[in-house]
């Protein structure tokens, strides 16, 4: 079965993320990498040009371009016009606050391009609190600016909360208004996540409010990221795997290769793309990335009627939320995890370290979070 | 439109093949769809197809036995129906 194909490994990554920057200009207290400041150690556009030859050889169709904020990065287009140029595709991410109408002019002339805006409340008032005072404005304004300069279908790139998920149709609504594709993905405990991920995740009556939603919306995008939902009752489309270091992985601002976006953690860094045979050697030969590909215990889910569905859910949110990872998700929707989960000790989770966050959102979020989060003001 | 065997096809002149040990990666750099190959045999055939005057000739040129080409027809339907192989 291709599935179990998959699992072993292929040649190359399908699904590789790139961060080109820690730097970024909002402070959002869910951002998976824990971005704010630029890492004065991060790859120099010469570096970040080899790495594009390499997955130019490797023949990786496209990456997902994201940070921090990567137009903030002065090479910004220089970058993307050199892997669109060696037919290296690319989706960058971004919080729109860059994209001025003179910039989507330039986004639009630009072939193999696919531009993701993200958006974390259909309202200002949702999504202002995690993203930061003015964010969903600045949002708004880039579709405009998208829309007007004839881009084409852009995606609308939303994280879904417990605050947020009572507003799919309207997130629909936005995304019909701008000709723009809907894709939503689910909130991990990773980077900044970690402090606010058990106030905002969604509880298990909205996970089953969310999955009915996807099977009426067959065609929104997920990235594949709710198959633990499959455990509901018939499997969402997609892959239902993990595809850590399988088929999925991560380049950092400073050249570390972790096995996916969501677990920016020591163990789970692969090796550096500076180190001795690149990129090729680090995605084809490591350590980490072997033992990935091999059989998975399931573990607790063994016994799980769903577990050919939903495999025991995502890694990252296990271990973050100091799981073992042979065992249900922290997220089960039959609540096989709660108790292992309760008596997580407060502090004994794995740290996903201080990151690159601004002094501003640390003192923030490492405080005991409150019900009502405070807005952050961007700076 | 149902492909015609009796026809000649190619590959779409957008699509990259890389090959992986099940088989191989299609991508189409203007639908961005990703096919997946499934035998070594369908790379084989795929990438021929340019070179034979019609679809049953690359099906001989790669030795699909008779009771395996309704199978090989369908996949064939389907990679047309994703824009991977077009008449030519
Ligand atoms: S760890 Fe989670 S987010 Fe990462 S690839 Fe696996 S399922 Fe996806
Ligand atoms: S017990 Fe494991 S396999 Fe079963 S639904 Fe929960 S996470 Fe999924």
């Amino acid at each position: 079965m291709l599935v179990d194909q998959l699992k072993t490994g292929l040649d190359a990554p399908i699904c590789l993320t790139w961060e080109l920057t820690y730097a970024c200009n909002l402070a959002c207290v869910h951002c998976l990498s824990s971005s704010g400041r630029r890492d004065p150690d991060e790859l120099s556009t010469a570096e970040a040009k080899a790495v594009i030859d390499e997955l130019q050889a490797m023949q990786v169709f496209y990456i997902n371009i994201g940070g921090g904020e990567p137009m903030v990065r002065p090479d910004f287009f220089e970058l993307l016009e050199y892997a669109i140029d060696h037919r290296v595709g690319v989706k960058f991410s971004t919080n729109g606050t860059k994209l001025d109408a003179e910039k989507a002019v330039r986004l639009a002339a630009m072939d193999y391009l696919d531009v993701q805006i993200s958006l974390d409340g259909a309202t200002a008032e949702i999504n202002d609190k995690v993203r930061g005072e003015g964010s969903h404005a600045a949002s708004i304004r880039a579709m405009e600016n998208l829309a007007a300069a004839n881009f084409g279908p852009f995606k609308i790139s939303v994280v879904i909360t417990r605050d947020n998920v009572t507003q799919l149709d309207a997130f629909q609504a936005i995304a019909d208004t701008y000709g723009a594709e809907l894709r939503l993905t689910r909130l991990r405990p990773s980077g900044r996540g970690a402090d606010t991920w058990h106030e905002l995740h969604p509880t298990n009556d909205q996970q089953r409010l969310l999955y009915n939603w996807l099977l009426d919306h067959p065609r929104t995008l997920t990235g594949d990221s709710f198959f633990h939902l499959s455990a509901f009752g018939e499997a969402l489309p997609g892959l239902n795997l993990c595809g850590a270091g399988r088929v999925v992985c991560l380049i950092d601002p400073v050249g570390d290769v972790y096995a996916c976006p969501f677990v920016l953690h020591d163990e789970f860094r692969a090796g550096n793309v500076r180190d001795v045979g690149g990129f090729t050697n680090v995605w084809r030969s490591s350590d980490l990335f072997t033992s990935l590909r091999e059989p998975q215990s399931p573990g607790a889910c063994g016994s799980c009627g769903s577990y050919d569905s939903c495999q025991g859910g995502c890694m990252a949110a296990k271990f973050f939320t100091g799981l073992p990872l042979d065992g249900p998700d922290p997220e089960c929707v039959l609540g096989n995890a709660d108790d292992a989960l309760a008596s997580v000790g407060s502090g004994s989770a794995p740290n996903p370290g201080p990151g690159h966050s601004k002094p501003v959102a640390v003192t923030l979020s490492s405080r005991p979070t409150p019900r009502s989060l405070p807005a952050l003001t961007p700076r | 439109m149902a492909l015609d065997p009796t026809q000649p096809y190619e590959l779409h002149s957008q699509v990259a093949l890389r090959p992986e040990p099940f088989g191989a990666l299609a991508y189409h750099y203007g639908n961005r769809r990703l096919t997946f190959l499934k035998s070594a045999e369908m790379v084989d055939l795929v990438s021929q197809l340019d070179r034979h005057p019609s679809v049953n000739a690359a099906l001989d040129s790669v030795g699909i036995p008779s009771e395996r080409r309704d199978a090989y027809l369908r996949s064939l339907v389907a990679l047309e129906a994703s824009e991977v192989i077009h008449a030519r």
